[in-house]
């Protein structure tokens, strides 16, 4: 019952406890009392009438005679636009000195859009990275993420792609972030100016943990507010590892049995139903989601990115600092790279197929062998491919990044060793002289 | 996406008669439905015989109203409606017997219908893992593959994909009635946030749908996507239920699931002596593309051909990333099949000498080897490789198929000289864009007649028989 207070806990393990109460709602919030303060906590298991509540700032200090009062309320954060340009915890609080923002409380964790109610994606989402616009198009309302392993500079790919993408707004929301990470990316956007159109939520690697779990739910709930009302919003999160990792922890605690290296037997759901999220409304705005997803060890099939491979629209996975063109893929891009210039898709996979035989040359070339006509030619290509095309740094609107494409292939080979339809060839090949 | 709706009218024609004796699964009347004539049957939950007592006239009927009355030996009745409920765990076996499958299916895709066919009530699977074109695939296949229903079981898939879907087939025409390809094609959609026990049911509803359109006597594909999905849902539900768990925590009962889930396919011969069948396609996402994992393995245990998708492949772009020579089929195909078995050795020595190349360099090389493994690279490019976005290209007739092997066996068969491999490597690389853009125009247009004569112009220039 709402505004009972409760003084009996029967269990406390890790951040969760549990009590007997009745009239409860699963994910209603309640505030507990303890010695060290008061603490919001939110219901997360539900059996007969013994209820599991995570605590946010954690049990410590919490006794079973602390005092817990159920608010009869899910979880919710405020809404308005002067969210721009303003940072938060995981709990919606603010966390950047500025003041509580009023505005409409919108919950957070609610069911994502029935599919027949989007529409096909089909606008390109441009980022003035080669690697992105011309191989692996982000389009509207796609969810995506970078597979990254732990030294790869994720976070300054996603501050570049914050910057230069083409949406109205952005939803930063960081898991389990090192402190300097989030004042890199803070400091990154506010020193650019792209601050006033973001909206952070943080959550950093002191911070509770359970705040880490309400990260890409607040942001997604923004994000679907934002979109109703019109906006083309991007939202990035970095790290969805840091966020399975906090849902291992608790599971664990709650003595649920695990499937996959301690990962709950739902991992899958879990993170389905965050990506789910991402939407292009008829008529009305859009959700894209771009979310770092570390392996550890380097592994694929590491349950978190092999789970997220299987929902997503395709992976980007970054690479000795490059996006790698093998394996990185953008499902979508088919629905609007015949759209953008007819030389788009001849560019796209003419340029993947050379560098896979460029890949095979260098091979060959570190075993010794004498380099043919034909492994000169690649090697030359190979390497402007690389410094061109694949480095980071290169910031170039999609067309200039195909009129270079052509300028690379006919600097170094003829034009019928490059596979291309010989229409496109006389089209597009550069005249020489 | 609406129900049926229950006061629609349906253009009912009776066709037994009172009196007539019938069994479960017997017509007792029909209904034009979009591309086809939906058979109103006798339910297929009925025993024994039964009498009919009463046919409505022909005329115009909702779904829900009783279309005829039946009486058994016993003197219970039976009213029967154009609804027919099923446990959708348990096969429909309403027929008279199982054939074996001996009607080759065409998909219009080299790779498949060459190489690794499948038959009309075969059963087959597409393992992959992720961004190996498994979707892609599946979409060809919906469009292209020679059936009169395809039914898509999407369990727990991305929402954006059932979305593309919903939205395109619509305006996609289909080649065999010139009507919308929906027309023809049913989606049982549960994508990744909805219920595990939904996402469970999900391939059930499609077989079971199957099953009872192939008791019309149509032939029917059903795509599974993804079985691994599936799988994971039967886990999820079995870890909740507590029960011990095999291999990988999947239940322990998984292989036998997954055996009797793809018996349900099959060539039928119904009681009125037509025919139908249900061919059943499963796609399997299984970890990291990892093959040596319990669905995979069950699955191959059971299935008649198996298309493996392979990375490596799909990293090179050489779509359908199927690997020619890993997967295999025990059905027969659409072409000669030791004409096949020669196509497949060119590749298979070609891999070889590749490999071989790594070792000792080009340089070490004879140039022999050197132009079987171009020959292999030139079939690889120009006959397995298939371009989805291509309009022409994207389907390839059994018609076009047969003539254009031919074609591509006979210049395989051509002992070729060449001073050196530069050379070589240059006539082939032509040889392969003008074979490409071969492959781009009509087929029998003039266009097609010139490329042709063009490219066995210059395949004569190289020819060591001249
Ligand atoms: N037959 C094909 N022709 C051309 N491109 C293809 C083909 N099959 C797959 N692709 C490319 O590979 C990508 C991944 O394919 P998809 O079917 O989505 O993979 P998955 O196995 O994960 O379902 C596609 O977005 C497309 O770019």
């Amino acid at each position: 019952m709402h505004n009972v207070a409760y003084h009996r806990i029967e269990r406390i393990a890790g951040s969760v406890i549990t009590l007997r109460a009745e009239g409860v709602a699963n994910q209603e919030l309640a505030q507990v009392t303890s010695s060290f303060g008061t603490s919001l906590a939110r219901v997360i298991r539900i059996d007969g009438d013994m209820v599991d509540l995570q605590v946010f700032a954690g049990a410590r200090g919490i006794s079973t005679d602390s005092e817990v009062r159920f608010l009869g309320e899910p979880m919710k954060v405020p809404y308005s636009e002067a969210l721009l340009g303003r940072v938060f915890n995981g709990a919606g609080k603010p966390r950047d000195n500025g003041p509580e923002v009023d505005g409409e409380r919108i919950t957070i964790g609610g069911p994502s859009v029935n599919p027949a109610k989007r529409i096909i994606p089909k606008t390109m989402v441009r980022t003035g990275i080669p690697m992105i616009d011309v191989f692996n198009t982000l389009v509207v309302s796609q969810k995506l993420p970078i597979f990254s392993i732990a030294g790869e500079p994720y976070n300054e790919l996603l501050a570049r792609i914050a910057l230069q993408a083409e949406v109205d707004v952005i939803i930063l929301g960081g898991m389990g972030l090192k402190h300097d990470d989030y004042l890199y990316l803070k400091d990154f956007l506010e020193k650019n100016g792209a601050l006033s159109r973001t909206v952070m939520f943080m959550h950093t690697a002191s911070d509770p943990i359970v705040e880490c779990l309400l990260v890409p739910d607040a942001s997604l709930a923004v994000a679907e507010k934002f979109a109703t009302e019109g906006k083309n919003v991007l939202v990035l999160l970095t790290d969805m590892t840091n966020f399975a990792d906090a849902m291992k922890e608790i599971a664990i605690t709650m003595e649920q049995i695990p499937s996959n290296r301690g990962y709950p037997g739902d991992l899958y759901s879990q993170l389905a139903s965050r990506y789910e999220k991402a939407v292009d409304f008829e008529g009305s705005g859009s959700i894209t989601i771009l979310a770092v997803t570390t392996m550890p060890g380097d592994d694929v099939t590491h349950p978190v990115p092999d789970n997220t491979g299987y929902i997503t629209e395709g992976q980007f996975y970054l690479r000795k600092g490059r996006i790698e063109p093998f394996g990185s893929l953008s499902r979508l891009k088919q629905q609007v790279n015949g759209k953008t210039r007819s030389d788009h898709r001849t560019i796209m996979n003419t340029m993947i197929q050379l560098y896979a035989s460029y890949k095979e040359t260098l091979e060959k070339q570190s075993m010794g062998f004498n380099m043919s006509n034909w492994d000169q030619k690649l090697l030359k290509y190979g390497q402007r491919f690389e410094s061109e095309m694949m480095d980071l740094s290169v910031n170039i609107p999609l067309e200039k990044a195909l009129d270079l494409g052509w300028e690379i292939l006919a600097d170094c080979f003829a034009p019928e060793e490059t596979g291309i339809p010989t229409k496109m060839i006389n089209e597009y090949w550069p005249k020489k002289g | 996406m609406k129900a049926l709706p229950r006061d629609k009218k349906w253009a009912f024609t009776p066709v037994a008669k009172v009196g007539d004796v019938v069994v479960a699964g017997d017509t007792l009347g029909t209904v034009p439905e979009g591309v086809f004539t939906h058979r109103i049957m006798v339910p297929f939950r009925l025993l024994g015989k039964w009498t009919v007592e009463s046919v409505a006239a022909a005329g115009e009927h909702v779904v829900e109203d009783v279309v005829a009355k039946l009486k058994n030996d016993k003197g219970e009745t039976q009213d029967v409606t154009m609804v027919q409920t099923w446990p959708v765990k348990m096969p429909i076996k309403a027929f008279e017997e199982r054939l074996r499958p001996s009607k080759p299916l065409t998909m219009q895709q080299r790779i498949i219908d060459t190489f690794f066919p499948v038959m009309q009530g075969g059963t087959f699977c597409t393992p992959g893992p992720f961004g190996a074109g498994k979707t892609v695939l599946q979409q060809l296949m919906s469009r292209y593959a020679d059936v009169d229903i395809v039914i898509l079981a999407a369990c727990g898939e991305r929402a954006g994909e059932v979305v593309e879907t919903l939205r395109e087939f619509p305006e996609l025409i289909d080649p065999r009635t010139g009507k919308s390809l929906m027309e023809r094609t049913l989606i049982i959609c549960n994508t990744s946030s909805m219920p595990v026990a939904a996402r469970e049911a999900s391939v059930y509803t499609g077989v079971t749908l199957a099953e009872y359109y192939r008791q019309m006597g149509l032939n029917v594909l059903l795509l599974a996507d993804s079985t691994s999905r599936w799988a994971q849902a039967l886990r999820e539900m079995s870890g909740r239920l507590e029960e011990i768990p095999g291999e990988e925590a999947f239940p322990a009962y998984l292989e036998s699931v997954i055996a009797a889930f793809y018996e349900r396919g099959g060539v039928v011969r119904l009681k009125d002596g037509s025919t139908g069948s249900v061919t059943i396609c499963g796609s399997v996402s299984p970890a990291g593309g990892n093959f040596e994992e319990p669905v995979t393995q069950a699955t191959l245990k059971v299935v008649g051909a198996f298309l493996g998708l392979s990375r490596e492949r799909s990293d090179q772009r050489r779509f359908p990333a199927i690997h020619p020579l890993d997967s295999w089929s025990k059905y027969e195909g659409i072409i000669d099949s030791k004409k096949v078995a020669e196509a497949r050795h060119i590749l298979a020595n070609g891999v070889d000498v590749n490999n071989m190349m790594k070792v000792v360099g080009e340089e070490g090389t004879s140039i022999d080897d050197f132009v079987i493994y171009l020959k292999s690279e030139y079939l690889d490019a120009v006959y397995l490789q298939q371009d989805a976005y291509n309009e022409i290209d994207a389907a390839c007739s059994a018609e076009r198929q047969k003539y254009v092997f031919d074609k591509v066996y006979t210049i395989l068969k051509t002992p070729m000289k060449f001073s050196e491999k530069d050379v070589a490597r240059t006539f082939f690389l032509k040889l392969t864009q003008s074979t490409k853009d071969w492959n781009r125009v009509k087929f029998d247009s003039q266009e097609f007649k010139d490329l042709e004569q063009s490219i066995f112009a210059s395949v004569k220039e190289v020819s060591a028989n001249a």
